[in-house]
């Protein structure tokens, strides 16, 4: 075995000797060159924000709301609730019906018949649809059933039509993963085709599915483009208090503190970008400790 | 007397209990495929196919919610100084709604986004697919990640205060102002760096090994192989995963809302500000624009435009994928 293998890739090692002339160097060279690029893009833009906002990372970032006369004390308080409702109500709804669409299209529709391929085109088509025109949809739909669309509601809504075709794609790949004899094997012991999906094939792609759902509930938490239409208030300093309270979210507190010329709101930007980014660290982490942990290998 | 076995509830059947022995014995399979579901699950099932199809009645939202604003502004602005106008300022006393200087905005931002992001996206994945030791994939694939999973407006942020001051205008001596759609296309290039060398990487490593052996076997070297086999095998991977990063970059709305500026002018070179389509949707959405107002309306014709634009290129990108795709 070992001795067949070693035949195999023996011939790709032989020809190193040929990359040793100076057009194969150079381009190694550049490919090199390409890749550092991207590695060192992430680095500045990391030691960027920690630089001008580490002085700004104090208690008074988490407490305080924010404010246009008092740039220097402003915090981030009511950005960082509402950023954790947006995030949970979007889950509540993105997720259920994320998992449903999947096991769907993946143990039941017969891919041949054409309103099965019209939602998969359809699918792929509303992943690369800009975000911002989901605010939009949501603003537009809101407006003609008469419901207030500067409200958490609204803006989780938008969210989670946002994520979903992500959380459809993910889980669908989680259910994939799945070996059929586990299903034959439930099948031929009576269940029917939903139980087997219910008692089998679900619990069996739990951690993919945690996985791609965790993953997608973060870029959730960064987006701020389809919330500018439904949550675009500037000075919230009150707590929001229910899906239909006013909100703001840290991406769009960051964004309306960005666009101020002075320099202590640009202090208090960066500080609130390192606070997203280490939530957004935390939940990738999660996602990767799920992953690693509870994955089946079959 | 012995005692009998109880087989347990009705005796012992050769089909199905209440089932058609006769339609049984045609075709078991299909039989027990068709049989009637346990109670609810006709409802589950019903759910199911209720939350796929959701994604349709998404796709007719998002078609209609942009469509009836949009026809609203249209009736008090002709759709061809929509499209021909070159003055855009639609909150003047003397407004005027030519879209033509949003439209450049854009062209500027995605056409310096793709001249960063498809030479150096493309390097990376040939790098990835075709050169890297497992070790060093390893940590690469998740630095690609990570850059990918930084929020858009963290991005915008690093245009405005980073590379526009320090790396344009000190370090290369590039004089641009506050705003210009050089610092954001070049962060917007950054940021789909990702998209272009995941998605090319995807393709080249679908290439097979058996065309890589075959270029070596007739004595060519790694790089031959790479540009001259595995390259052109991989292109329509590749140049789908150029359009849509394109298709990203038009739709892409905080870095250009925070780094290009909101003054709408025509564009005509890269240090100069402008505003894109999705940075004026931007701006207006965050004021007071009353619903049914023509500033309001306005938004969505914009909106109409770019969802038009966006959707034109995911389809080309899908139909460059199934029409040249070489299928090994």
């Amino acid at each position: 075995m070992v001795t067949l293998g070693a035949i195999a890739t023996a011939p790709l090692k032989a020809q190193r000797e040929g990359d040793k002339n100076g057009k194969s160097i150079v381009f190694l060279g550049v490919l090199w060159f390409a890749v550092l690029f991207a590695v060192v893009c992430l680095a500045t833009l990391l030691v960027t924000a920690f630089v001008d906002g580490s002085t700004r990372l104090d208690a008074n970032l988490f407490t305080r709301y924010s404010s246009i006369v008092l740039p220097e004390r402003a915090g981030a308080r009511a950005a960082i609730l509402g950023s954790a409702l947006v995030i949970v109500t979007t889950a509540v709804m993105a997720i259920p019906l994320g998992v449903a669409a999947a096991i769907y299209l993946e143990e039941f529709a017969d891919s041949k018949r054409w309103y099965n391929k019209v939602i998969e085109v359809n699918l792929t088509n509303l992943a690369a649809v800009p975000a911002i025109v989901y605010g939009m949809l949501t603003a537009g739909v809101a407006l003609s059933i008469g419901m207030p669309r500067r409200v958490v509601l609204a803006g989780a809504i938008a969210l989670a039509l946002l994520i979903l075709p992500v959380v459809i794609i993910t889980t669908r790949e989680a259910i994939r993963a799945v070996p059929q004899e586990i299903r034959q094997g439930s099948l031929a012991l009576g269940a029917t085709p939903l139980q087997t999906v219910w008692r089998q094939t679900l619990p069996s792609a739990v951690p993919g599915i945690a996985t791609g759902s965790i993953l997608a509930l973060s870029r959730a938490l960064g987006e701020a483009a389809p919330l500018l239409l439904l949550g675009g208030l500037v000075f919230v300093s009150y707590d929001p208090n229910g899906l239909m309270s006013g909100f703001t979210t840290l991406p769009i507190q960051i964004y309306n503190w960005a666009k101020e010329p002075q320099l202590a709101f640009q202090q208090v930007a960066s500080a609130a970008i390192i606070v997203m980014l280490a939530l957004l660290l935390l939940m990738n982490t999660l996602a990767i400790i799920i992953r690693n942990r509870y994955q089946k290998r079959w | 007397m012995s005692p009998t076995i109880s087989t347990g509830g009705s005796s012992h059947q050769t089909t199905p209990r209440g089932l058609d022995p006769e339609s049984y014995q045609k075709d078991p399979s299909a039989f027990l495929r068709q049989r009637r579901g346990r109670y609810g699950e006709r409802a589950a099932m019903g759910v199911l196919v209720g939350s796929a199809g959701l994604s349709i009645l998404v796709t007719v939202g998002i078609f209609f919610a942009l469509l009836f604003p949009a026809l609203e502004f249209f009736r008090e602005v002709s759709i061809f100084d929509f499209l021909t106008g070159q003055r855009w300022a639609p909150t003047f006393s003397d407004a005027s709604f030519g879209v033509l200087p949003l439209i450049t905005g854009t062209l500027w931002t995605t056409a310096i986004g793709m001249l960063i992001a498809v030479p150096f996206g493309l390097g990376a994945a040939i790098y990835l697919a075709e050169y890297a030791p497992n070790r060093v994939r390893k940590i690469l694939k998740p630095v690609l990640e990570v850059l990918a999973g930084i929020p858009s407006v963290v991005y915008g942020y690093f245009a405005l205060y980073f590379v526009a001051p320090t790396v344009l205008n000190d370090l290369l001596n590039v004089q641009v102002g506050t705003f210009s759609v050089m610092a954001a296309g070049i962060v917007l290039g950054i940021m789909i760096i990702p998209t272009v060398a995941s998605l090319s990487e995807d393709a080249m490593s679908a290439v097979p090994r058996s065309l890589r052996e075959a270029s070596l076997a007739l004595g060519a070297n790694r790089m031959r192989t790479t540009l001259r086999v595995v390259f052109p095998a991989a292109v329509s991977g590749i140049t789908a995963s150029i359009v849509l990063a394109a298709s990203r970059a038009v739709g892409e709305t905080m870095i250009v809302a925070l780094a290009a500026g909101t003054r709408s002018q025509m564009v005509s070179g890269p240090t100069e500000a402008g505003q894109t389509m999705t940075g004026f949707i931007a701006q207006t959405a965050t004021g007071e624009s009353s619903p049914g107002s023509l500033t309001y309306n306005t938004l969505f014709a914009v909106g109409l435009l770019l969802f038009a634009v966006t959707l034109l290129m995911n389809v080309v990108a899908g139909s460059i994928v199934r029409r040249i795709r070489e299928v090994y």
